[in-house]
């Protein structure tokens, strides 16, 4: 089994998030950056199936010089191999424009693949897109929100989250898999993990390199502004006893809130 | 023109397509462009009539055999092919889990901008801005997309339903060209969640449960709590879910669902921020916690400090007997 990992490197879900002067980006200063949640439960999805059916996991980032630290964390995790794209334009927050990276990076780097493993989204740009934009590009089946996963020979079933239900889908290999918390327990890195991914060489590529045009990466999305929206106020506090209490709450319900 | 794409379960439209071609009507109607519907697969022509008077001028149903399910390869190809000829300036669909896996890969076959899960769309200027929530809410971006059509998902319970009116609009039925062998990923079965009716994105309540519920017994007391309320379901905090005490279905948060229905009810749930990234779209919320501190209390609209366990029995009762009156 070759399988590529696909990881970003996202602020940490406890980040207070703050608006750069301009009104049109994040400001990163301060924050701390982790591998993305959803994208953990790929990483670990991808080295289960390595251990039970041999092969390689490559794990790749695209990004800024500061996203090796997710790619180290995937080395120290398990991943036999890493690689950066190396991209310092600010996030564009266009799936379409990392999908179109990604899928140039596997078509001209990678070789044969059997499986490629994203988040579901990743936290921050929360746009859930590239999956599904890269396995349009390459003409490969997709499966989102992923909760189990069982590769056969040349094909796959999945289990994919809905709403108030499953989706139990077949599909053909290769393909795209995108995960869902529920998949997994991720593991942790061991000690000697992270001194062997230390050691790691990382080839750092860029997107010129894989024959990607100014005009090929060029984002569709323009920020036209970013807000933090108005904080909710405290209401009315009831400290009454229950009994009072719940008729305190039935009373809202029906008068303010009008749900009843 | 504006398309909206209509999702059907067992051929009827559901709710929160309607909301995202009501959008459609109001933006449209500034545009003075035309609104155009499209449904894809097993539909049934009574649900015609109701999308037509919520404005659509033309209703599409695209069909094959291929189409009998789903499948984000199939629609894919009936939707682009059903884009070249309409040439819409933006496609839209609400932001379900069908929704969600769809619209990338139309992006990626037309080659559009996507604005996922938009929870405001304004005409500036001549052109669609689109509002979206980034960070799980922590931040409101607005963005605009270069190219036609634009495409965005719109999430569900946040848009209103137009009021319905007389409609002359036409139903037009296409046979698309769609190649079944090309489709290399199929639903083979839907498994239901004994536990879920209605998912929490879909709910008008959600009624929740925190690590203070103490165990999983607790969740049938929210259960019993959300049978006496419409259109309602139980959402957890993810202590609840790591805990194995209700499904991971039902988390709410920065790592589990976004929701904004009309009721919040939390239960024995502090408020960590990343909990409240997932729930502070709620049109109100009502919160029960014995710690004062709280931070939930700080952001609901009526809090109680109280012990859950002495406050949901009276509160059964209580509303059992609104309803009754
Ligand atoms: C990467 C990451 C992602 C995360 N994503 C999510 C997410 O998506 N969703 C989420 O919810 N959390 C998420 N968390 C976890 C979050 O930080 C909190 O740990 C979690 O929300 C706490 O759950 P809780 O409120 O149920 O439990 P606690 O914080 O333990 O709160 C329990 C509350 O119950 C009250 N209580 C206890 N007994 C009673 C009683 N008898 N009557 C009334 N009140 C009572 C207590 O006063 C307390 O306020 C995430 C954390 C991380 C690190
Ligand atoms: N810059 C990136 N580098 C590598 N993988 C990415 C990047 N951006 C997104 N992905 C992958 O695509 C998934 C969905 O991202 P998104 O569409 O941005 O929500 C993530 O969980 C990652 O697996």
């Amino acid at each position: 089994m070759n399988i590529f990992v696909f990881i970003k490197r996202v602020p940490d879900t406890e980040s207070r998030i703050r608006i750069r002067d301009d009104g049109r980006a994040v400001a990163e200063d301060g924050l701390n950056f982790i591998l993305s949640p959803y994208d953990e439960y790929a990483v670990e999805e991808a080295l289960r199936l390595k251990e039970a059916k041999g092969g390689t996991v490559t794990a790749v980032a695209l990004g800024p010089e500061t996203a090796l630290v997710v790619l180290r964390k995937s080395l120290a995790m398990g991943a036999d191999e890493a690689v950066l794209i190396k991209d310092e334009a600010a996030e564009s927050y266009d799936g379409l424009r990392t999908a179109t990276i990604l899928a140039a990076y596997l078509k001209a780097k990678a070789g044969s693949f059997d499986l490629l493993l994203f988040g579901k989204q990743a936290v921050g740009s929360d746009n859930a897109q590239v999956p599904s934009m890269v396995a349009g590009l390459l003409g490969l089946p997709q499966v989102n929100v992923v909760t189990k996963l069982e590769i056969g020979d040349g094909a796959g079933t999945a289990l994919r989250e809905i709403e108030g239900s499953r989706e139990k889908v077949v599909f053909s290999l290769p393909a795209v898999v995108s995960a869902q918390k529920g998949l997994n327990e991720p593991r942790y890195e061991t000690l000697r993990g992270i001194m062997a991914a230390k050691k790691k060489a990382i080839p750092v590529l860029t997107p010129a390199e894989l024959g990607l045009s100014a005009e090929d990466t060029a984002s569709r999305v323009e920020v036209v502004r970013i807000e933090i929206p108005p904080a909710r106020k405290a209401g009315t506090l009831v400290t009454e006893p229950a009994a009072e209490a719940a008729r305190r709450i039935v009373a809202f319900l029906r008068n303010d809130a009008k749900v009843i | 023109m504006i398309l909206v794409f209509l999702e059907t379960r067992e051929g009827k439209v559901k709710k929160s397509s309607l909301e995202a071609l009501s959008e459609g009507a109001r933006r449209a109607g500034e545009m003075g462009a035309p609104l155009t519907a499209v449904v894809v697969g097993p539909f049934d022509p009574a649900q015609a009539s109701g999308v037509r008077a919520l404005g659509a001028a033309t209703l599409y149903h695209l069909d094959s055999p291929a189409l009998e399910r789903y499948s984000s390869e199939g629609f894919v190809q009936a939707l682009a092919g059903l884009v070249a000829e309409a040439q819409p300036r933006a496609v839209w669909m609400s932001a379900t889990a069908m929704g969600r896996d769809l619209a990338p890969r139309l992006a990626a076959r037309l080659k559009a901008g996507l604005a996922s899960d938009c929870t405001k769309i304004a005409l500036a200027g001549g052109r669609l801005e689109y509002t979206r929530p980034i960070f799980a809410g922590k931040a409101l971006m607005t963005v605009a997309l270069k190219g036609e059509p634009s495409l965005a998902t719109l999430r569900p319970n946040v848009f209103a339903l137009g009021d319905a009116k007389a409609s002359s609009g036409e139903v037009v039925k296409k046979a698309a060209d769609v190649d079944a062998g090309a489709i290399k990923a199929w639903v083979e079965e839907i498994q239901k969640e004994q536990d879920a009716a209605l998912d929490v994105t879909e709910a008008e309540i959600v009624v929740s449960g925190g690590r203070g519920l103490k165990g999983a017994e607790a969740f049938d007391l929210l259960r019993e709590l959300a049978a006496l309320l419409l259109r309602s379901a139980v959402g957890a905090s993810r202590s609840a879910v790591d805990a194995g005490w209700i499904g991971h279905a039902h988390q709410i948060g920065q790592t589990g669902k976004t929701v904004s229905p009309n009721l919040y009810l939390a239960f024995g749930i502090s408020g960590a921020i990343q909990h409240l990234a997932g729930m502070l779209g709620s049109k109100v919320i009502v919160a029960v916690n014995k710690d004062p501190e709280a931070p939930i209390l700080k952001v609901a609209d009526l809090g109680v400090v109280g012990d859950l366990f002495e406050v949901l029995p009276p509160l059964k009762d209580e509303i059992k007997k609104a309803l009754a009156e």
